[in-house]
């Protein structure tokens, strides 16, 4: 909300430093998030009387003038401009001004043009950054020419309106009385402890008679509790008196007219939207406040026309819609040049409604925007017609008439809150004196009744916000000043003990352990593009497809609550690769989010899963090293077998078995997705379903005596066929043999002497002593057991010792 | 005699000639071994007459004492000469770079959300994790959130239908926890949140950290309290916070918090655009309409709400200028956030 520092002095008497209002309004909730210093960039630029003007000698387009300074002395200036006369009073820079130049700031020195000397410059109303609205004339192609009972030697400044400063104000959503001047006028007064000057109430005694009646018939309560309208004829539509014109121009708004200025007035000052119709063009003259058809059409004063629905409300005359509610007027019914009587309305419009309509339709205005935050009914409609008639008197455009709607569904009864001093102390936790907790209520107009201990607030109509005694006490302490608050620690209450959760630790510990491994913690987004689908090759009918849309996405990249990990993932190794970054491993914790149907009926599973990608150095088995220390930490004895996906080499991928349970993937991006991303460096992915493995996390850590006498180890060396896997012959050789406790391969030799379609695998073979055992493993017994090892693989695997 | 002499000298020529330990060790095998032919001597003294014996075996033993040290002698030589050999061959280049594999680092959001749980935890604040997924009920209306509030409207909010949408803060947890266990309440809820929103300063998804305590007779003052300390802990010993009025709908009154700039110690510096603050966190006395939604009488307890933008905190801590950053996953980017 923007606030002119001239117009707030209007209601307050305040005289302070432009910072240090800003400060003062900080400290009670408003925010000043830019303050502007409007004449900043205009200095040293006054007002002179053209006494004489010549030709210059040398040069057809230029005028040699010589002006009457004031004070400021007789100046000769030298001007290319074609408007000026001798006797025009006129803006001059003198030596040492500056004046706007663009978008920046231009410096007027004395010179001289072809010869003749030049002692500044006179300026446009572009070269003040003023329209119209500041000065008439200010627009003219020349050099602005003030008005004849101007004094001269004067500054500039106040005379075109610059010399303002305006705040821009963050209101925050619980104060829409405060997106007005006279709200925050209030505020500024409170919080100063000044009076405020508010409008004076406007009589009516004098108002004239009339046999016109428009009446007002509200047919959604709900979506309208307060509709006034006024008729006012001997309308004479006209221009509004400067001081109003420049009031809006400060505020971004252009003067139309004097009735339609009215309204924009009132809505600034008190943040009343209203609405003028021309009463000649309301068929039937009656007003009648219904939601739109389904497919009714109406053209509003922007020339746009729109086809409604019933969520629409819409502001009819006895026939047609003459105003979209709250949002714009019809062009049928709007304010003309011959309009000699209008009907005014301020009404009050649920804000979700006016949002709703705005939204759907694409159509905001200044009313909308208001409305949207919130217009209460009982005060600010009736205050914003009582000002716009006085305003209609005030500048002798029209006469009110005694014809007045007002139609209310509001609830009427004022806001009573009962309480004491003392909850008011105990929400804040300090002694505020009673004396200032009733002086800081009544500067903001409630109304209170001291009864020693308790007391009563009657809250302002206008303060929608507060209905408990929290709300006092926020009232209360921004005004007395947060400063005053006494940190303490938790004094009255219970020690708690606190901490991660056991899941929360374990879930920290798996972060941990990747760490180590070497792995970088990505965070994506929470969804993906439904295209990701297609391009990982996901089959029609795969489980991932059945994801949750995001109805109202960002963009369609983002609009698809993720099912599963790996799309985010890979493409967090393509951005890597392409920005150079050749070698790298990541891995994400996050959920996917599991539909039981769509759309949703139910909250959806939120299911905890783990993804992993390994580029540049490093191959699967890096990879799987890594789900291995994962295993290792939490007891867990996952098995590899040979697995699919679409997405991976065939030859390089595998399950992850947790039992009989799949619980992850893992394996190389297949070639045609690298090709496809032109992605030159190989890359791993794998997922692993957190919430699965965390249920069989090892409980505690359950310690298992040494054995008594010391392991033996012997390497082994079988040469079988290439499609024997490893976890193949390994399973053999502890099945084979019970003293064995690991069989860890070693090493695996392809040559020539072993014969095509052989290889050898080599395992490093750890025999353990029974836990009954008496002495260490002689070494017969540990020879026994190699050829009893050696016989069974070759009979299982038909394997021959090398 | 002649005999012991030459086999002295014999010995003695043989054990010199020895090349390395090792050989030296056979060489006094060869002559003082079980079988060496000094050890056969004494063997043999079975043979001699009886009055000979002690004078024989007396000059046997001095032959084997003075080859023994012979042999001890040279032994000491040889490891002397063969330890300087093996250090001699032995020399690095200890420029040369060092074996380790290169550890990963946690998220920069993850390393503040676990200072941040051990502060708190400290406090007696324990974790609550709500669903990321949630009902229109607990993201708005429990939380004293009107039907026709702005907040709820689709410019800031993803739905996913008419009724269930992406959390757009972990206060949603507040209720869920309050629902679940009676006061004394301290938690902290960090996740996930949503919001409509995606430019230079904005990320639709971001983490929030949201505390809230509930118990007999809680006050401003004690959220003050609590917040001077988390300042200090998360910025400097010297850090100060300032409240000023805000507004939430689940709580009142309500409240902006600023902590005094780490960066120039609230001078007035770029990063906190010459304030000498910077606005970290909302927070505010839990309203009683969202007690009461809880079925927590407001009249026996109070209690504050706050919650931070963990992303927020984490680009203050470590001096991050770009909110992207954070979700683009450059390993150049990450890596620096190794322990």
């Amino acid at each position: 909300m923007l606030l002119p520092y001239s117009w707030l002095k209007e209601y307050v008497d305040v005289d302070l430093p432009a910072e240090t209002l800003q400060e003062k309004l900080f400290s009670c909730g408003f925010e000043v998030e830019a303050l502007t210093f409007l004449g900043k960039d205009v200095e040293g630029v006054y007002t002179g009387k053209i006494a004489k003007c010549e030709k210059h000698p040398d040069a057809d387009r230029l005028t040699v003038c010589e002006v009457d300074c004031g004070e400021k002395g007789v100046k000769q200036i030298v001007t290319a401009a074609t408007n000026v006369f001798e006797g025009a009073i006129v803006p001059v820079a003198l030596d040492g001004a500056t004046v706007k130049h663009e978008n920046g700031v231009q410096k007027i020195k004395t010179g001289k043009l072809r010869g003749v000397v030049s002692e500044g410059m006179f300026c446009s109303g572009e070269e003040l950054g003023i329209n119209d609205d500041f000065y008439e004339g200010a627009e003219v192609n020349g050099i602005l020419i003030l008005d004849g009972d101007t004094p001269l030697g004067a500054d500039i400044r106040p005379i075109v309106g610059i010399d303002d400063v305006i705040f821009d104000i963050a209101v925050t959503a619980n104060r829409p009385d405060c997106q007005s001047i006279l709200g925050l006028a209030r505020e500024v007064a409170a919080v100063l402890h000044l009076p405020l000057n508010a409008p004076a109430p406007v009589s009516r005694e004098h108002w004239a008679a009339t046999d016109v009646s428009i009446p007002v018939e509200v047919k959604e309560p709900k979506l309208c509790p307060r509709y006034i309208g006024h008729y006012v004829k001997d309308v004479k539509i006209g221009k509004s008196p400067r001081k109003m014109r420049r009031r809006l121009a400060l505020m971004g708004l252009r003067s139309v007219n004097n009735i339609v200025d009215i309204t924009n007035y009132v809505l600034l000052e008190l943040g009343q939207p209203m609405h003028a119709f021309d009463r000649a063009y309301l068929q039937g003259d009656k007003i009648v406040v219904r939601r739109a058809a389904e497919g009714e059409k109406i053209v509003t004063l922007d020339e746009k026309e729109f086809t409604l629905r019933p969520d629409n409300l819409l502001i009819c005359d006895g026939k047609r819609p003459v105003a979209l509610a709250g949002v714009m007027g019809g062009q049928n019914s709007e304010i003309k040049e011959d309009t000699s009587e209008v009907f005014f309305e301020a009404a009050s419009f649920a804000r979700d409604s006016v949002r709703k309509t705005s939204r759907a339709l694409g159509q905001r205005s200044d009313s909308s925007a208001r409305f949207e935050k919130g217009v209460d009914p009982l005060y600010t409609p009736r205050a914003g017609m009582d000002r716009a008639l006085a305003l209609v008197e005030e500048l002798g455009c029209g006469v009110p008439t005694r014809y007045e709607a007002d139609v209310c569904h509001a609830q009427t009864e004022t806001k009573i809150i009962d309480t004491s001093y003392e909850k008011i102390d105990g929400v804040l936790g300090i002694h505020v004196p009673k004396e200032e907790v009733n002086g800081i209520l009544e500067r903001l107009e409630f109304h209170i009744a001291d009864r020693g201990e308790t007391f009563s607030a009657e809250v302002p109509p206008y303060r929608q916000d507060v209905d408990g005694f929290p709300d006092l006490a926020e009232e209360v302490i921004r005004m007395y000043g947060y400063e005053h608050l006494v940190p303490t620690f938790l004094e009255n209450a219970t020690v708690t003990h606190g901490g991660f959760t056991k899941a929360q630790r374990q879930e920290l510990k798996f972060k941990e352990i990747l760490e180590g491994e070497g792995f970088c913690e990505a965070c994506n987004y929470s969804f993906y593009s439904p295209k990701d689908f297609d391009f990982f090759r996901l089959p029609q009918d795969a489980p991932e497809r059945k994801a949750i849309r995001v109805l109202n996405p960002i963009g369609e990249d983002l609009s698809v609550m993720r099912t599963f990990l790996a799309p985010s993932m890979l493409s967090n190794i393509v951005r890597n690769v392409r920005r150079g970054n050749q070698d790298g491993r990541l891995f994400e914790l996050a959920n996917v989010y599991l539909p039981e149907e769509l759309p949703l009926k139910t909250l959806p599973r939120e299911r905890k899963t783990a993804v992993f990608g390994l580029w540049g150095e490093g191959d699967f088995f890096d990879l799987k090293g890594a789900f291995e220390a994962i295993g290792r930490a939490f007891g867990l004895s996952f098995r590899f077998v040979k697995g699919e996906k679409p997405y991976l080499h065939p030859g390089v991928t595998a399950d992850v078995l947790l039992g009989e349970k799949k619980v992850g993937y893992l394996g190389k991006l297949h070639p045609e997705l690298a090709d496809g991303l032109a992605l030159e460096r190989d890359a791993y992915l794998g997922e692993l379903d957190y919430a699965a493995i965390s249920e069989k996390f090892a409980a505690e850590i359950a310690y298992r005596n040494l054995p008594k006498f010391e392991t033996v180890q012997r390497d082994l060396a079988v040469v079988v066929g290439e499609s024997t896997t490893c976890a193949e012959i390994e399973t053999e050789i502890l099945r084979a043999c019970k003293a064995v406790k690991r069989a860890e391969l070693f090493d695996v030799y392809r040559g020539k002497q072993l014969g095509a379609d052989k290889k050898s695998m080599a395992f490093r073979l750890t025999f353990e002593p029974d836990e009954r055992a008496e002495g260490p493993l002689s070494p017969e017994t540990v020879e026994k057991f190699f050829k009893k090892i050696v016989e069974h693989l070759a009979r299982t695997l038909g394997a021959e010792l090398r | 005699m002649e005999q012991d002499i030459e086999l002295l000298q014999e010995a003695t020529s043989e054990a010199e000639a020895a090349e390395d330990s090792r050989a030296l060790y056979e060489v006094k095998m060869k002559f003082l071994g079980r079988t060496g032919k000094v050890t056969a001597l004494l063997k043999g003294m079975r043979d001699i007459a009886a009055e000979a014996r002690p004078a024989f075996g007396k000059k046997v033993n001095a032959l084997r004492e003075a080859l023994e040290e012979k042999f001890a002698q040279l032994e000491e030589k040889l490891k002397a000469q063969e330890l300087g050999k093996k250090i001699a061959g032995e020399n690095v280049d200890v420029t040369m770079p060092g074996r380790f594999r290169p550890t990963g680092a946690l998220h920069p959001v993850t390393r503040v959300k676990n200072r941040l749980v051990d502060l708190f935890a400290g406090m007696g604040f324990e974790v609550f994790e709500g669903p990321e997924i949630e009902s229109e009920y607990y993201n708005f209306t429990a939380l004293n959130t009107p039907a026709d509030h702005p907040a709820r409207d689709m410019q800031d909010t993803f739905y996913l239908t008419d009724e269930f949408l992406l959390r757009t803060q972990t206060s949603a947890g507040q209720i869920r926890s309050m629902e679940k266990k009676k006061p004394p309440i301290k938690i902290l809820s960090p996740g996930r949140v949503f919001r409509s929103d995606d430019d230079a300063t904005h990320s639709p998804m971001f983490h929030q950290m949201e505390g809230l305590v509930v118990d007999k007779g809680i006050t401003l003052c004690d959220l003050q309290g609590m917040l001077d300390e988390f300042a200090r802990t998360m910025f400097s010993e010297t850090s100060k916070t300032r409240l000023r009025p805000s507004y939430f709908p689940f709580t009142e009154p309500s409240v902006e918090v600023d902590v005094s700039c780490a960066a120039c110690g609230g001078k007035g510096c770029p990063l906190c655009k010459g304030t000498g603050w910077i606005e970290v966190l909302g927070a505010g006395i839990v309203n009683r309409r969202v007690l009461e939604n809880c079925g927590v009488d407001p009249d026996v307890y109070s209690g504050f709400a706050f919650g931070m933008g963990i992303e927020r905190i984490a680009m203050l801590k470590y001096g991050i200028n770009n909110i992207k950053l954070l979700t683009e996953n450059d390993t150049r980017f990450l890596s620096q956030f190794r322990k």
